[in-house]
């Protein structure tokens, strides 16, 4: 039986991957979004390693993501730059690092978000889907298409 | 300048260059306003309006009938198969085909870019909800010009429901296109949304006031509209605003000489009646150069001048 200082141990929390994908620098506080936009929910029987607000020199503090035997598509790293803007996806194959990519954001985001104004003609019954145009300043600030109202991080966050 | 078959949905589609053209065109047809203009023969313009409007449509109505043209459509949904559910995308497809231009007002913010997106022929937003309504901004613009013979060089200020007001959003981008020092003044609940003021913040110097007696004596322009009760979600938040702002004679003691107060009306109570009699008063005029401004404007995009 496992003792409880191993369960603890920095060697089980940071524990290597075979295959698979390790989302680094992560925004503090949002690697359960981050979770949301690849759509794990943790029954779908992958290894899932996840690190909330530890140290990081680059950010302060930092989330992140380990998933065994799941590698992102080119959608879901951009997606996951609307979040996490500083994040890096590292490919993980028999336990060394084949590619490390730092995320950026689409010019575009279609059919991921609902628009947060409700008097947006996308949330009508008009046969119409929510695109916003992505403007990358201090943040990531997503602009309706259609009706021009700005969502912000924390706006965004709140539909993961 | 071509402006032939372009859609009007935002003012900041538009460049200086383009509102100047614009302005211009609407001084020439103020100066023929009277003479028996066709030049608009043939063609028909599809009024789709979806929320209750007096000036707009009829303004739109008479100046493409001033010009020979002719008018369809419908000016209340209830008429219409939108009472059936039709969606606005499929009402648009089914009436360009009828119509060489459409004027839309719908109550949903991106209605008009939705319509535009649908529609092979060009639409003119007459009021998007409480986003935008350009040429509402035109025609405000012209009012300025004709009256202050420049734009450029003016303190406007702006009083009134500026959260839910679609004429202050469209007039403010308007005016971002010029030299001007812009006085924004409202209750702190009705405060002007944050992507429309980023949006012009580098442009226009824009100052942000509760009390318009703060701002009064330096104004060239004062714009005045009333609070937008059909926008707010909670009825109660109105009735605690409403009758926040009030302009009589005696608000204008300060005045400068030659100020004038424009809005786009319809109004309540934001501007007594007793100002429509001083040398001030200028929203009644302000209609006839709608008018003027929107033939201008059939006329450009249908490409009759």
């Amino acid at each position: 039986m496992e003792s409880v200082s191993a369960v603890v141990s920095e060697e089980l929390r940071v524990e290597k991957i075979r295959d698979g994908t390790v989302i680094d620098h992560i925004d503090a506080g949002t690697a359960l979004a981050v979770l949301r936009i690849l759509g794990i929910t943790g029954r779908e029987g992958y290894v899932v390693s996840l690190l909330m607000n530890v140290s990081s020199k680059k950010l302060g503090k930092k989330d992140m993501v380990k998933v065994e035997g799941r590698e992102l598509s080119p959608t879901e790293v951009q997606e996951i730059a609307l979040v996490a803007p500083n994040a890096t996806i590292n490919i993980i194959r028999n336990f060394k690092v084949l590619r490390k990519e730092r995320v950026k954001p689409p010019d575009l985001v279609k059919d991921l978000l609902k628009c947060p104004n409700p008097a947006c003609v996308t949330n009508s019954p008009e046969p119409v889907k929510a695109v916003f145009h992505v403007e990358v300043s201090d943040g990531v600030t997503l602009r309706c298409y259609h009706c021009g109202i700005l969502m912000e991080k924390e706006d965004i966050l709140k539909q993961f | 300048m071509e402006l032939k078959g372009r859609d009007i949905i935002s003012i900041k589609d538009f460049t200086r260059e383009e509102v100047d053209h614009i302005l211009k065109t609407a001084g020439k047809v103020d100066h023929i306003l009277g003479e028996n203009l066709r030049p608009l023969s043939g063609k028909f313009m599809g009024l789709l309006f979806f929320e209750p409007s007096t000036r707009t449509r009829l303004s739109f109505e008479a100046a493409m009938k001033r010009m020979g043209g002719g008018v369809i459509g419908f000016s209340e949904p209830a008429v219409s198969s939108v009472k059936k559910g039709e969606t606005l995308a499929d009402t648009v497809r089914t009436v360009e085909n009828y119509a060489d231009i459409l004027v839309i007002r719908h109550p949903l913010e991106g209605s008009a870019k939705l319509a535009a997106d649908f529609a092979s022929i060009p639409v003119i937003n007459a009021g998007s909800g409480a986003e935008e309504h350009p040429t509402q901004a035109f025609l405000d613009l012209y009012t300025i010009f004709k009256e202050k013979g420049s734009v450029d060089g003016l303190n406007i200020g702006i009083l009134g429901d500026l959260r839910y007001g679609r004429t202050v959003h469209s007039l403010t981008y308007a005016l971002s296109l010029y030299d001007v020092n812009l006085y924004l003044v409202s209750p702190p609940e009705l405060r002007i949304r944050k992507e429309v003021l980023q949006a012009v913040r580098n442009r226009l110097r824009v100052k942000e006031f509760s009390r318009i007696e703060d701002v009064m004596p330096e104004l060239d322009v004062l714009y005045v509209t009333r609070i937008q009760r059909e926008r707010f979600p909670d009825p109660g938040e109105y009735e605690r605003i409403k009758g926040a702002y009030r302009i009589d004679k005696a608000a204008l003691e300060k005045a400068k000489e030659d100020l004038i107060v424009m809005h786009p009306l319809p109004r309540v109570d934001e501007i007594q009646p007793e100002v429509d009699e001083t040398k001030h008063a200028l929203y009644f005029k302000q209609v006839r150069y709608g008018l003027i401004t929107r033939m201008a404007l059939l006329g450009l995009v249908l490409g009759a001048f």
